[in-house]
């Protein structure tokens, strides 16, 4: 992973392969809650790496992810509960129709920048819950009630309980889904994104395929998140179209930028942030749980305007310094910062 | 037909809201590139110190107007404490500072005045005006007000130093500065307007919706559509995209298609309208030079 540029590749896998078996130790150390919370951390951050893919990488705002998330969410509840299908068959599927419906919002978003962009994506967050909401919908989205779904019990009679065996699960998918993004993201494709990011008349001219690259992020980003609400939805065993409201696509935007932009790591931090701060501020403040949170949110950008991610990258980069300096230093953050223009 | 032409005329009402608080969003966009996501959580405080006032026992229009002054300064405080220091940052870095402002400001509105949904007064008669039925003298009121606000911000700006030092320094901030303007006074100015427009808008709304800290989440929305639809730089173009809007809304939800779907229903004709014309119906056409 692109933690900093200054390390070896040994060093990295090494690295990697502690932190896999340390998230592979946690159910074991941490009472059934705590893993349940953690689980739904990976599944953040699975959300947060497909946001960050449009957002960090290419530069397209999307302030509607949530509904991304409510649609993989009910693919997967509407095929369990109605349709029997076992829940790991699910995911993909949920996936699928996710890179589909996110393709397809694609294609009209071309013509939006910025701004506009923003507000199209805000109108999907905002109409999802009226949709699931719809009368002539309820007879699969169950209306204002919502699904409940069975929670999953671990195959082949592994000594785990349901909380540890989910846990695991997520792991697993979020461990292949991070593999897969940062295969995508290190080659040819992401530097095709980031330079349609950076300077898109550029990218045109260097005979990158703008409007299909930018297509193709949104599905695969949605794809991401859709994956994302599948697992959350089996994890919390209920959807209910007011659990999808705009202000969870907000939380995602939050997650990327306190995580940082343009980071496959930074995911994984801003998953942390966003499962664990509000509970943080509600044990602070009782009465005024969000204005702490708020407070937290304006605190990380003044302490790290360029997220969490992009503070380490900085601090590395000051620490492995050379002490004759020479004026292009190894450690310098390639993409710090967020996506250009308005 | 009677019914159509109320529909159309609550519709012109509410979108004078939208169309004052559409307004207070552009002036920040124009002065900075940015939308000020706790613009309506901003309106919603100011109209709760609103209530405060006149619950003390003050006559309507001396706390409107000192509302309006309180305002101001809460805006140019917030500009030169909290949005100052991140001037730098990313963009994306900024809009979650507002985001922070946001929920700062909805959970304190709730925290010290509850949750509970409060009545605000209205200082236009409520007996219809003209003995017509055809609009309530609120209505009208609150359109007339937001005109005269338009009108006053059209003349600030077009006719005053102070206007158009503000203006040099949305467009020009090096060459403004270079020719002796305070740019970052200016910013902060442009703030306290903004959100004095917003107070203003606040205190129409909120004899219509009720006063809760939750009231202008959906305003924002229709308001940051308004803007949008008329083009983010062109303060004439939000005005008339809220106007747009709020006509819209009420017509599409009273004949159309109910109130359940009204919401997406018309973010979505919003979205088309975008997406024939990018830069809305009055905003410039940017051309990007090679």
């Amino acid at each position: 992973m692109k933690l900093n540029p200054t390390l070896s590749v040994t060093q990295r896998v090494v690295g990697l392969v502690v932190l896999i078996a340390a998230a592979c130790a946690l159910p074991f150390l941490v009472s059934n809650y705590t893993t349940f919370q953690c689980t739904l951390v990976l599944v953040y951050a699975i959300a947060l790496l497909g946001l960050n893919i449009l957002t960090g990488y290419n530069g397209q705002i999307s302030l509607g992810h949530g509904a991304f998330y409510a649609i993989g969410a009910y693919v997967t509840a509407v095929l369990m509960d109605k349709y029997g299908v076992p829940y790991w068959a699910t995911v993909p599927a949920a996936g699928a129709v996710c890179l589909l419906v996110g393709f397809l919002f694609g294609l009209p978003a071309l013509r939006l920048e910025g701004l506009y962009l923003a507000l199209a994506t805000f109108a999907l967050g905002v109409s999802m819950p009226q949709l699931l909401k719809y009368k002539h919908l309820e007879e699969w989205t169950g209306g204002v009630q919502g699904i409940v779904i069975i929670k999953p019990d671990p195959p082949f009679g592994l000594p785990l309980n349901p909380d540890q065996w989910l846990y695991y699960f997520t792991l697993a998918v979020m461990l292949v889904m991070f593999l897969l993004g940062w295969n995508l993201l290190r080659g040819r494709v992401g530097r095709a994104l980031v330079a349609i990011r950076d300077h898109p008349v550029a990218a045109e001219a260097m005979g990158v395929n703008t409007a299909r690259y930018k297509s193709l992020a949104f599905g695969v980003s949605a794809m991401y998140t859709g994956v994302a609400g599948a697992l959350g939805a089996i994890a919390v065993q209920f959807v209910a179209p007011d659990s999808f409201n705009i202000f969870l696509s907000l939380t995602f935007l939050i997650g990327i930028v306190i995580g940082g932009l343009a980071s496959i790591p930074g995911a994984i931090f801003g998953a942390i942030f966003t499962q664990f701060i509000p509970n943080i501020a509600d044990q602070i403040s009782k009465a005024a749980p969000w204005a702490i949170y708020g407070v937290f949110l304006i605190g990380f950008m003044y302490v790290m305007p360029v997220g969490v991610a992009g503070a380490i990258r900085i601090l590395w980069a000051k620490l492995t310094r050379p002490k004759s300096s020479t004026p292009q230093s190894t450690g310098q953050p390639i993409v710090e910062g967020g996506p250009h223009g308005n | 037909m009677e019914t159509f032409l109320h529909q159309v005329i609550a519709g012109l009402a509410t979108g004078g809201i939208y169309a004052s608080v559409a307004l207070a969003l552009v002036m920040i966009y124009q002065a900075t590139h940015l939308v000020n996501f706790a613009q309506g959580e901003i309106a919603m405080f100011a109209t709760y110190i609103a209530w405060t006032l006149i619950q003390s026992g003050m006559p309507y229009w001396a706390a409107f107007f000192l509302t309006i002054v309180i305002a101001f300064v809460m805006g140019v405080l917030i500009e030169r404490i909290i949005v100052r220091p991140v001037e730098q940052a990313p963009v994306l870095s900024v809009v979650v500072v507002f985001i922070g402002l946001l929920v700062i400001f909805n959970s304190m509105a709730g925290w010290i005045y509850t949750y509970t949904i409060k009545t605000f007064p209205s200082p236009f008669p409520s007996s219809p005006p003209f003995g017509s039925r055809l609009v309530s003298s609120h209505e009208l009121g609150a359109i007339g007000v937001t005109l005269v606000v338009l009108a006053l911000l059209w003349a600030f700006f077009r006719f005053t130093p102070l206007g158009l030092a503000m203006r040099a320094a949305a467009q020009n901030p090096e060459s403004s500065r270079l020719v002796g303007i305070r740019v970052g006074w200016m910013l902060a100015l442009g703030w306290g307007l903004a959100s004095a427009i917003g107070a203003v808008a606040g205190m129409m709304v909120a004899p219509v919706v009720f006063l809760d800290p939750n009231m202008m989440a959906g305003i924002l929305l229709y308001a940051f559509a308004a803007a949008l639809v008329g083009g983010i730089d062109s303060p004439g173009g939000a005005v008339l995209g809220g106007f747009i809007v709020g006509v819209l809304e009420n017509v599409l939800g009273a004949y159309v298609i109910g109130n359940e779907l009204k919401l997406s229903v018309a973010l979505v004709l919003i979205v088309g309208v975008l997406v024939v014309r990018p830069s809305g119906l009055f905003g410039k056409v940017h051309v990007t030079r090679v």
